[in-house]
């Protein structure tokens, strides 16, 4: 597998008035060409920081991030970026959203006609694709949470982006619908051959997508481990139940509760069930 | 009394009971036709009490004029006065104050939310000068522009520009910031980003600002035509004073009132027609 972004002794530091917080301390990696990789951990373990540093938003403050071989020192148009929710322009309808990125410099300098052509096609090719032909007039306002991802999926990928990077895309919406955003995420990837780093608090949904799970670690803000994920490349809901599925989900749970430092204290908890009990009986 | 009767009669009950309960609920639906209901009763309950005081003889015509008084007054201040030039010239002063303060306010007020070293140089001035009281300049803008034309729109523009820059730059920062980084993302330049996130997100913002800046310089406009003018509406309401023209105090108030709602609506239709996206759901 060729690498495609290489993370070298990665460190970021964000200082405050009031302190210091290591949000990345020594991270390294490489992530290969066309690789679908997912970062879990619990809230506040450096995964956005990270994601964000890969998209050029954050600099570091130690280290280096390389994408194709060239150190990342700012965002750029190989390097598409989904964010939670409130990235949408609400002025501007679907499918004016997914044609945003065509407005800009960057991509009308030296276009020619039938690029531009092509472009516009692919927009209508995204449209139906992410199954948003029929409200393509409509405004993000007028489209539930589902929906409004999937317009910002297909913003991100109009220009061709050879990365995706995804914080969280599908954490506001329901259970059902985030199913239903899994399987088309997957198709995307299978259709696209971009690389995709996906960063998730929801282990089911890191396991799932990933062909590799990367569980990170807070204070400092660090890579814990990084699992294989033993599934075939295609996958379906059914695996959810299958052993393997469930033996890695376990794993990766209790190891999130040990780096965590949370853990339910349980004699606080048995004390209060019989102070209440207590009260109860007076 | 039949069974009949007083069944009706606790249908009847509870049938108010649940209108009533209906009515004071919390943050609670109103039907269009309940809306206008109550806001007649508020709009027609003040009036009544106005004109029976004043017909009632309770108080003097010259403190207290009847609706029909005020009326005639500005029946005849049409016909044989100039009420069309007053109400023309202050409409002018107040638009040309605004807009210059427009003018400035929003490049100024937009480069302050966006890049914090502007708003670091330039905020804590404006929220200063915002503190000091706008009528206190006008000795000073007299003294310094002289009681012409420039007088009045002066005393416009310190009024409304300072609130002004400050407001647009709070419209500025309450753009989200994943819409900005959504731009940096696909490859946009500061440029760009201004011009195409910043602006057209923050735009029902702004215009909702300069709504309400508008009506405040309505205030300002009145204050300096009272102060140092011989023409406009503000100018008509104290010579009006001093020939204890009460009805007349009472046109030119109801009238500044009237041309502000005018523009308030105006404003409010120009919001509609701008951003359908508010308010198709
Ligand atoms: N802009 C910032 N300024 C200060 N601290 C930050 C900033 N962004 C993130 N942090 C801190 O860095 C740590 C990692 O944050 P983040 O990457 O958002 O974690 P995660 O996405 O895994 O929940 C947290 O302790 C957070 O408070
Ligand atoms: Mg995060």
């Amino acid at each position: 597998m060729d690498n495609k972004i290489q993370i070298n002794a990665a460190g970021k530091v964000f200082s405050t008035d009031r302190q210091d917080v290591v949000a990345l301390q020594d991270v390294n990696l490489s992530i290969g060409a066309n690789e679908f990789i997912t970062f879990v951990g619990a809230s506040g373990c450096g995964k956005s920081t990270l994601l964000r540093c890969i998209g050029g938003l954050e600099t570091l403050s130690g280290g280096e991030i390389r994408v194709n071989d060239r150190v990342v020192d700012g965002p750029g148009v190989d390097r598409a970026m989904v964010f939670q929710n409130y990235s949408l322009y609400p002025w501007l309808s679907v499918v004016d959203n997914i044609k945003f990125s065509r407005r800009l410099k960057v991509n009308r300098e030296g276009a020619t006609s039938s690029e531009v052509e092509v472009a516009s096609g692919r927009a209508d090719a995204l449209l139906s694709l992410m199954g948003l032909a029929h409200v393509s007039k409509a405004y993000p306002n007028q489209l539930s949470g589902g929906m409004q991802q999937r317009v910002a999926i297909a913003r991100a990928l109009l220009p061709k982006p050879e990365i995706l990077l995804m914080d969280e895309p599908f954490g506001a919406l329901d259970a059902q619908t985030r199913e239903v955003m899994h399987d088309l995420i997957l198709h995307l990837f299978n259709l696209e051959k971009t690389t995709i780093v996906f960063v998730t608090h929801d282990v089911e949904e890191a396991i799932y997508l990933g062909q590799r799970v990367v569980l990170m670690a807070p204070r400092p803000g660090r890579i814990d481990t990084i699992y294989e994920v033993p599934l075939p490349d295609k996958r379906d809901q059914e695996m959810k139940l299958s052993p393997e599925f469930i033996a890695l989900k376990k794993q990766i749970l209790s190891r999130i509760r040990e780096t965590s430092g949370m853990h339910t204290n349980q004699d606080l908890l048995e004390r209060m069930t019989r102070q209440a009990e207590d009260s109860v009986s007076i | 009394m039949s069974v009949n009767a007083s069944y009706s009669g606790i249908r009847t009950q509870s049938f108010l009971r649940q209108l009533w309960r209906r009515l004071w609920t919390i943050r609670g639906y109103l039907s269009q036709k309940e809306f206008l209901l109550f806001a007649a009763v508020g709009m027609l309950v003040p009036f009544a009490a106005w004109w029976f005081l004043a017909n009632s003889g309770i108080m003097d015509k010259v403190f207290l004029p009847s609706p029909m008084d005020v009326l005639l007054r500005i029946y005849h201040w049409f016909e044989d006065d100039d009420l069309v030039g007053d109400a023309w010239i202050s409409i002018y002063r107040v638009t040309v104050g605004f807009l210059l303060s427009a003018v400035l306010a929003v490049p100024l007020g937009i480069m302050i939310g966006t890049y914090r070293p502007i708003q670091a140089i330039f905020e804590p001035l404006t929220d200063f000068i915002r503190y000091m009281p706008a009528v206190a300049f006008i000795p000073l803008v007299m003294l310094w522009v002289g009681i012409d034309e420039g007088s009045k729109i002066a005393i416009i523009w310190i009024g409304t520009f300072f609130q002004m820059v400050l407001m647009v730059a709070e419209d500025v920062r309450r753009v989200p910031m994943a819409q900005i980084e959504a731009a940096q993302t696909m490859g946009a330049g500061d440029e760009e980003i201004v011009s195409l996130v910043i602006f057209q997100s923050a735009k029902p913002a702004l215009l909702d600002t300069l709504r309400i800046t508008m009506g405040w310089a309505w205030t300002y406009l009145v204050v300096a035509e009272m102060v140092a003018a011989n023409s406009g509406l503000g100018y008509a309401i104290l010579k009006a004073q001093r020939f204890l023209q009460t009805d007349k105090i009472f046109a030119g108030i109801i009238l500044i009132g009237l041309i502000g709602l005018i523009m308030d609506q105006l404003f409010r239709l120009a919001h509609r027609k701008s951003f359908p996206w508010l308010y198709k759901k």
